[in-house]
């Protein structure tokens, strides 16, 4: 196939999703300024969910037709270089896309009589737009600003619920350690700049690789604290107190938001800075960034894991697995150093980023769901939830299976593209550890399924009203993470080739 | 495409049936299984395959082989095939799980539209494990049936229900990663020589001695350390001496049809799983080792049958004899003979049926007297005729009276162990297993004399009388199929033969 922005289109258009997150943010603050007292929330919902699903659309379609892959002329660079698009780029906007369109078509029924509905919505699309640019960066000040952009809105976001103690309570806390890794971040940032003198992205690899490093001493504590900044947006340990709070305090629909597409967004950053800008052979002397990732997966799944076996409120057990998922993530980052060919460690991490874009956003659109029935938070709260609502319970049970790593959904095959990664670059203790979390987690996780199926329902629970909104993001969700396991194919090559053009 | 054909019938079938109201789910569900089973059937009487389904030379049945996915450096395939044993339990399965179904008629009596559709999935997992050539296609098959069997426990499960459910599912799940682990150091250890993994094609590059060393261990340490964890974890689901005490926990809580398939095809898993990866991806190792898995098998048959003779819960005797039986089918596989290897595997169709239609004798008397303790029952012979004739007839069936398929396969496989030369002390060991057969009359016996004779002292305020049609005519289905085996084994030992005849020459057996 053509490649589009050589053929048919203009350039620029390779950042269509992006600009249309950002469109319909505006259109979004349009309508709601023309007549700021109506309550039509259903077409704020409407054009919310239409311009993340245009979006997803045009990401697809980009990615399809090959934009900015290898295989059609290579990545396209746009504004001098400070933004570049390629197949990571789209594979992730992809993800921020299709989680974004589930979350607002969720937030109809969730956001029922609350107030600040359009800024609600626009304040979605906005963090979108930001993370699709930092999907899009290829400089260290473009990532900041894409940073910036995506953490200002999840920070009002998370205190939307603004009469709840809970939210805005976790708003604070939220705002408070982003602000701080922003900053430590902006530090690193400088001082890399200091060592090497320049701020994009190959330029920075030029000058480690080409000598032109002033003080390596300066650039390894820099590159130490983009990786905190890194560890804080992807909510890995010890940059991760924030992340049970913020998830367990804000608005459901926002907690699947932030645990999906904000902490894939975190990853895309790193991938990109530290294959990119810091290539690992050329660094290694300086600073083993693979060793201390490494250190950080391992960490992060078992500690993660440890303390979700411990919650006794579903919501806050599945903010510390997503903790326990980051963990997973890390391993492309941390394998690197062992393969030879690397495109498939970080593809294997793309792969299970995806297939948790859908089955994680599920599992928190399904707690959504039983917040607005107002049954309770805690495991015993959602006893015999399945009498009143199969279907929704069919579809948790296969988010759970499949977030555990079992064969009911796309989960398996992520799971096991980390395991053979590990195993390619001999990290067998990474290997180890995945796989005694993941027999961990299944014991987490079946308990909600438990509770669901098995445990008798209290003598109130009554479930009068099937909101439209919520049930159907959440069986959407549900038939993507199931098909994802026929049909993985598409996603593990994308994932390969895209992550391919970065070495 | 019948294999296709098998396992969309059976999905689509459970989609339905979870949709139906429950008070139609019960007959949606029994019409809508006999698909898979005129499938099966149509399979069973144009199978034109020969040979093993790993093994070169093989022509299988109904194969189809598609690209799946690409994952690094493996490509998994879509791949289904039937041999000569596979073929068998498959027809085992769709048969077993109609019957099951209908036996669920009377005790299930609520949410029967999820009873039935979990029962249906299961179903299609469980074709997926007998005909599944790739090893992923196999492994989400084989985890697939963890999850209805999970619910169908803990949901409509006796008074320990949930405890019994958790264990079931921790059990075999451990088990399945520690299996998981061990077929990957062999993939691992395989290196470049392999790209797929396609059983076929593992077990060939295998039993061509194409193993590396991997991560500092040598490549004959690897094969044994594998088969430790395949061996493990295929032991759990069998199960084998000591890995056995989830089942009796799983069974008496598990309500009667689940019990059923339980003992009937899950049980058949893990013994199919032995066949194919440990003797035949390694049948060195087995050989070598062959002594230590027949005092496993030995120890099985001996201790499950005593703690069958201690049971005061029916339901319990039934359980722990399948631990017994079982442990034939080992003793017969390790033989590595052709009557050990297809008595094994007649064994297993064998097992699966007797034991399915022991399982609903209990069922079928529980429906009526509530009760299954021993002590309790007494003279129903007098008010359930018919039940009570196809307990004794199940019951010399269990022991190995001629003409019944018990004896087929007991027979083939004391036969094949005993001319055994991959075990040196074969006769001992024999001997000894057959001296089981002596505690299974003993145990079997006490059962019947406690339960279907002697005066009639239960005391109810109701009338217990005959079961109803529909709670009888399953059994009397079953003890057709158990008869018709046992007259004419040849109606599956052929094919079995046929398939496990190729196993021989590996590995240094006989």
């Amino acid at each position: 196939m053509m490649p589009l922005q050589t053929g048919s289109l203009p350039t620029w258009t390779a950042l269509g999703p992006a600009l249309l997150f950002a469109l319909t943010a505006l259109v979004l603050f349009v309508v709601d300024s023309i007549d700021p007292d109506s309550d039509a929330s259903g077409l704020l919902a409407g054009i919310a969910t239409a311009g993340s699903l245009a979006a997803a659309a045009v990401s697809g379609w980009f990615l399809l037709a090959g934009t900015g892959m290898e295989r059609t002329g290579g990545a396209i660079d746009l504004f001098g270089g400070q933004v570049i698009v390629d197949g990571m780029t789209l594979f992730f906007t992809f993800i921020f896309a299709s989680v974004a369109a589930l979350v607002t078509v969720a937030s109809y029924d969730y956001l029922a009589d609350h107030e600040y509905q359009a800024e609600f919505y626009s304040l979605t699309l906005l963090a979108a737009t930001g993370m699709s640019m930092l999907a899009a960066s290829n400089s260290l000040v473009t990532a900041f600003v894409s940073l910036e952009l995506l953490s200002l809105p999840s920070y009002a976001l998370v205190a939307f619920l603004k009469h709840n103690r809970g939210s805005v309570e976790a708003g604070l806390k939220y705002f408070l350690i982003g602000a701080l890794s922003s900053s430590v971040m902006a530090y690193g940032i400088s001082l890399v700049y200091a060592a090497t003198g320049s701020l994009q992205f190959g330029a920075v690899a030029e000058a480690i690789t080409g000598g032109g490093v002033l003080d390596s001493g300066i650039l390894g504590v820099g590159v130490l604290m983009v990786v905190g900044g890194v560890a804080f947006k992807t909510a890995s340990v010890p940059f991760h107190f924030w992340a049970p709070e913020a998830y367990e305090g804000a608005p459901a629909p926002i907690s699947a938001f932030l645990s999906s597409a904000s902490k894939a967004a975190g990853f895309v950053l790193a991938f990109r800075v530290f294959v990119v800008a810091f290539p690992l052979d050329a660094i290694v002397g300086t600073i083993d960034w693979a060793l201390a990732f490494t250190v950080l997966a391992l960490v992060t799944m078992t500690l993660g894991n440890f303390a979700a076996a411990t919650q006794e409120k579903v919501k806050r057990m599945l903010a510390y697995s997503s903790i326990g998922h980051a963990g997973y993530a890390l391993i492309g980052l941390a394998v690197l150093s062992g393969t030879t060919d690397g495109s498939f460690a970080l593809g294997a991490s793309m792969m299970h980023l995806l297939v948790y874009g859908f089955m994680n956003t599920g599992a928190f659109l399904f707690v959504a769901l039983v917040e607005y029935w107002g049954v309770g938070r805690t495991f015993e709260d959602y006893n015999g939830l399945a009498s009143q609502a199969p279907v929704a319970c069919a579809a948790m049970t296969v988010f759970l299976f499949s977030l555990a790593g079992l064969p009911v959904g796309g989960g398996f095959f992520s799971k096991y593209a980390l395991l053979a990664a590990t195993a390619e670059a001999g990290a067998w203790l990474l290997a180890l550890a995945l796989i005694v979390n993941s027999a961990l987690s299944l014991f987490y996780y079946s308990r909600v399924v438990k509770a669901m199926w098995i445990e008798e329902p209290s003598a109130g629970l009554e479930i009068d009203s099937y909101p439209t909104g919520l049930y159907a993001a959440v069986v959407v969700a549900a038939v993507v993470t199931f098909i994802l396991l026929p049909a993985f194919n598409p996603v593990s090559s994308t994932a390969v080739e895209a992550a391919a053009a970065l070495f | 495409m019948l294999i296709e054909l098998l396992l969309a019938a059976s999905l689509v079938a459970a989609a339905v049936v979870f949709f139906v109201p429950n008070e139609y789910a019960a007959k949606v569900a029994t019409a809508l299984s006999l698909v898979p089973v005129v499938g099966s059937l149509l399979m069973y009487f144009n199978f034109e395959g020969s040979g093993n389904a790993l093994l070169a030379g093989a022509e299988l049945g109904y194969e189809t082989t598609m690209q799946w996915v690409t994952l690094g450096p493996y490509t998994l395939n879509y791949h289904v095939g039937v041999d000569g044993v596979s073929l068998p339990l498959i027809v085992l399965t769709t048969i077993l799980t109609t019957l099951a179904m209908v036996s669920a008629w009377t005790p299930i009596d609520s949410r029967q539209s999820e009873f039935y559709g979990l029962v249906l999935f299961m179903e299609a997992a469980l074709i997926g494990v007998f005909s599944a050539l790739d090893f992923f296609l196999w492994f989400v098959f084989w985890e697939a049936v963890l999850v209805p069997m999970y619910l169908l426990i803990g949901i409509w499960g006796g008074p320990r229900r949930k405890y019994a459910a958790i264990k079931f599912f921790v059990y075999t799940n451990v088990a399945s990663l520690v299996m998981f682990v061990g077929f990957f150091a062999l993939v691992f250890g395989l290196g470049d020589s392999v790209t797929t993994l396609d059983l076929p094609a593992i077990a060939q590059a295998l039993n061509a001695g194409e193993l590396n060393a991997l991560a500092g261990i040598d490549p004959a340490t690897l094969k044994l350390v594998a088969f430790v964890a395949l061996f493990a974890g295929f032991a759990v689901k069998v199960p084998v001496v000591p890995f056995h005490t989830w089942l009796p926990d799983a069974h008496v809580e598990a309500p009667t049809p689940v019990s059923v398939l339980l003992a009937g095809v899950l049980l058949k898993m893990g013994t199919y799983a032995l066949l194919r990866f440990n003797f035949t991806m390694l049948p060195d190792v087995a050989v070598a080792n062959a002594e230590i898995i027949a005092i496993f098998a030995v120890v099985s048959v001996i201790y499950g049958a005593l703690l069958a003779l201690a049971q005061q819960d029916l339901k319990r005797v039934v359980a722990y004899s399948s631990i017994s039986s079982m442990g034939y089918v080992i003793l017969g596989l390790v033989a590595f003979t052709p009557h050990g290897l297809g008595g094994a595997t007649f064994q297993m169709v064998s097992h699966g049926l007797i034991s399915g239609l022991m399982f609903m004798v209990v069922g079928v008397m529980y429906n009526e007297t509530h009760t299954r303790m021993l002590g309790d029952m007494s003279g129903m012979a007098d008010r359930m005729p018919v039940t009570a004739g196809v307990f004794v007839a199940a019951a010399f069936g269990y022991m190995g009276l001629p003409l019944m398929s018990g004896f087929a396969g007991e027979v083939l496989v004391f036969l094949g162990a005993f001319q055994s030369t991959a075990i040196s002390a074969a006769p001992l060991f024999t001997g000894i297993a057959m001296f089981g057969i002596v505690i299974v009359a003993g145990y079997l016996l006490r059962a019947m004399q406690k339960t279907l004779f002697g005066p009639y002292r239960l005391e109810t305020d109701y009338d217990i009388g005959r079961a109803p049609l529909q709670d009888v005519a399953p059994l009397v289905v079953l003890l057709l199929l158990v008869i018709a085996l046992g007259v004419a084994p040849n109606l599956f030992y052929e094919m079995i033969g046929d398939a496990v005849a190729p196993m021989l020459s590996l590995g240094g057996g006989v």
